[in-house]
């Protein structure tokens, strides 16, 4: 005789398996949130480092490099735009803990000859690492100087063997949602999306840069891998790389499908195309007072502008 | 020892303790510059710090009338001035930094960016909404303009409530929620408002707490 027993358990009652090993994050996340309260009304908040950088070996200076007034560590690790780690400024550095980026990976493909998919040490190994010191503008109108390491991106890109149809590069960042709470609210179409037409991303000032200060990057700097495009709006630097596609025409980044009317695929510095919403004229350099002008490209127009010459700037903004 | 009356109680010691509290921000503020505790953009960060306050003492200035009718606790009207008065604080120091700290005086820029920005020409006008009602907030006031012409002036704070929220909302780049739950929370406060206009301004259904039977049962 078959005897039904109800389960003790509702299925409801069940807990996910996915939260369930996310419980001690969820706790670990809650008791950051309560000291970080906590210090808040203590007054002095001091963001939680990551682990601590490694140093890079850096086998030489750049002529590309400017002398200007470095933004200190401090003010660029704390002061980020990861929307995957959360929106406020301070977000990233709270948040960005628990990311993982060892082992890492990148995806090469689209139209080249070498796709696949290569592990991080594979893909850095032909390249002396270099420091470049360059501006960095964010479209929000503030900027700094960062000491980046890194190499030319376009380097890297001839590995593959781009074949002749590939007019531009398409990047992805990484979706873990798991370790990024930013992603687990649809702020933006996650992953995050950029582009360069092929020429920028061959251009001698283009790079990935995989540390900063001279040690690797921190986690809310965009671990371990990311794009660093000086004379573009910072938001094309985009972080924790991991797929590069060669492609036919030029990618929607995730800016553009955000805002169309606000952000463009080119996202070039240009003091004289203002965002709908506020002014490009000038910016505030962080740890100064006074706002200065803000220089068309972002001060690398004798390297750069020539890749635009005859282009409308205010209709490819 | 007398136990203090419910005015005294309000006088000397509630009203000194909200207002203590609503100097909190301030305080905050200040010792953040101090400490050197803003951030790396201490000047955003003010920014941000004293448009919220703007906003949180609007709501609460707003909620004090749904909250004497509900929770029938009428002593909290003494309260109103004291908050709207700090909105106004917190939005005057809100337009300083931007005047002073972000613009530094720079008129035409400021100009173009009035006219030119819709987020600032709303949030501008937010701001200039709040001021006659700063103005008038005093007894002396409300005298001379006559309780109806005074309330009539004061329904102002209305509509710079809501162009402080639309200020906010147009800022935001992508992630709208917290312009959201400000705009949840005005609009709960305005519905209200609404409500009781209609509900006053609708005939009257005959009611009495007799029924008619009653009447009947009792006799002329």
């Amino acid at each position: 005789m078959l005897i039904k027993q109800a389960p003790d358990i509702r299925s409801t009652e069940i807990t996910p398996q996915s939260l369930y090993l996310r419980r001690r994050e969820f706790i670990r996340a809650t008791g950051i949130t309560a000291a970080a309260a906590l210090a808040g009304v203590l007054g002095g908040e001091e963001p939680a480092h990551a682990a601590e950088g490694e140093k890079l070996s850096i086998a030489k200076k750049s002529p590309f490099s400017t002398d200007e007034k470095l933004t200190p560590l401090k003010d660029v690790t704390t002061y980020n735009n990861f929307y995957e780690f959360g929106g406020d400024k301070d977000d990233p550095s709270h948040y960005s803990g628990s990311f993982k980026p060892k082992p890492w990976s990148v995806a090469i493909a689209g139209l080249c000859n070498k796709p696949g998919v290569y592990t991080l040490e594979d893909m850095l190994k032909p390249h002396p690492l270099e420091e470049r010191i360059y501006r960095m503008r964010c479209v929000e109108g503030w900027s700094m100087v960062i000491p980046w390491v890194g190499f030319p991106l376009g380097d890297l890109l001839k590995r593959f063997e781009p074949t002749g149809d590939a007019q531009f590069v398409e990047f992805t960042t990484v979706l873990r949602p798991e370790e990024m709470p930013g992603q687990r609210r649809q702020v933006l179409p996650w992953p995050y999306i950029e582009g360069l037409r092929m020429d920028e991303a061959m251009h001698p000032l283009t790079i990935l840069a995989v540390g900063l200060y001279g040690e690797t990057l921190p986690n809310q700097n965009g671990a371990p891998l990311r794009l660093v495009v000086p004379w573009k709006y910072g938001f094309k630097g985009i972080k924790s790389i991991v797929k590069i596609t060669f492609v036919e025409t030029p990618p929607l980044n995730t800016w553009q499908i955000m805002a169309p009317e606000e952000y463009g695929f080119y996202s070039n510095v240009n003091p004289q195309v203002d965002h709908p919403r506020w002014s490009q004229a000038r910016e505030r350099r962080l740890g100064e007072f006074f706002k200065r002008e803000t220089l068309m490209f972002n001060g690398y127009a004798d390297q750069v502008a020539s890749m635009y010459a005859g282009m409308d700037l205010r209709k490819y903004y | 020892m007398r136990r203090m009356s419910p005015t005294h109680w309000v006088r000397w010691a509630l009203k000194p303790l909200v207002f203590t509290a609503c100097l909190w921000p301030l305080a905050y503020i200040i010792w953040g510059l101090l400490t050197d505790s803003l951030g790396a953009n201490p000047i955003r960060a003010i920014t941000l710090e004293t448009g919220t306050w703007t906003l949180r003492f609007l709501v609460l200035t707003l909620a004090i009338t749904p909250l004497r009718r509900l929770a029938r606790w009428s002593d909290a009207i003494r309260l109103r001035r004291m908050l709207g008065l700090f909105a106004f604080f917190y939005g005057t120091l809100h337009f300083t930094t931007y005047i002073w700290l972000d613009q530094f005086f720079d008129v035409p820029s400021i100009v173009k960016d009035v006219m030119k920005r819709p987020f600032i020409t709303v949030g501008f006008s937010a701001f200039l909404g709040l001021l006659p009602l700063a103005l008038t907030s005093t007894a002396g006031w409300i005298r001379r303009l006559g309780g109806r012409n005074w309330q009539r002036l004061h329904r102002l704070i209305y509509v710079s409530a809501l162009g402080g929220v639309l200020h906010y909302w147009w800022l935001v780049k992508a992630d709208v929620q917290r312009p959201q739950i400000y705009a949840t929370l005005i609009g709960v406060l305005l519905l209200y408002r609404l409500a009781v206009a209609y509900r006053r301004r609708a005939p009257r259904p005959v009611r009495s707490t007799v029924s008619s039977a009653d009447l009947m049962r009792r006799g002329p």
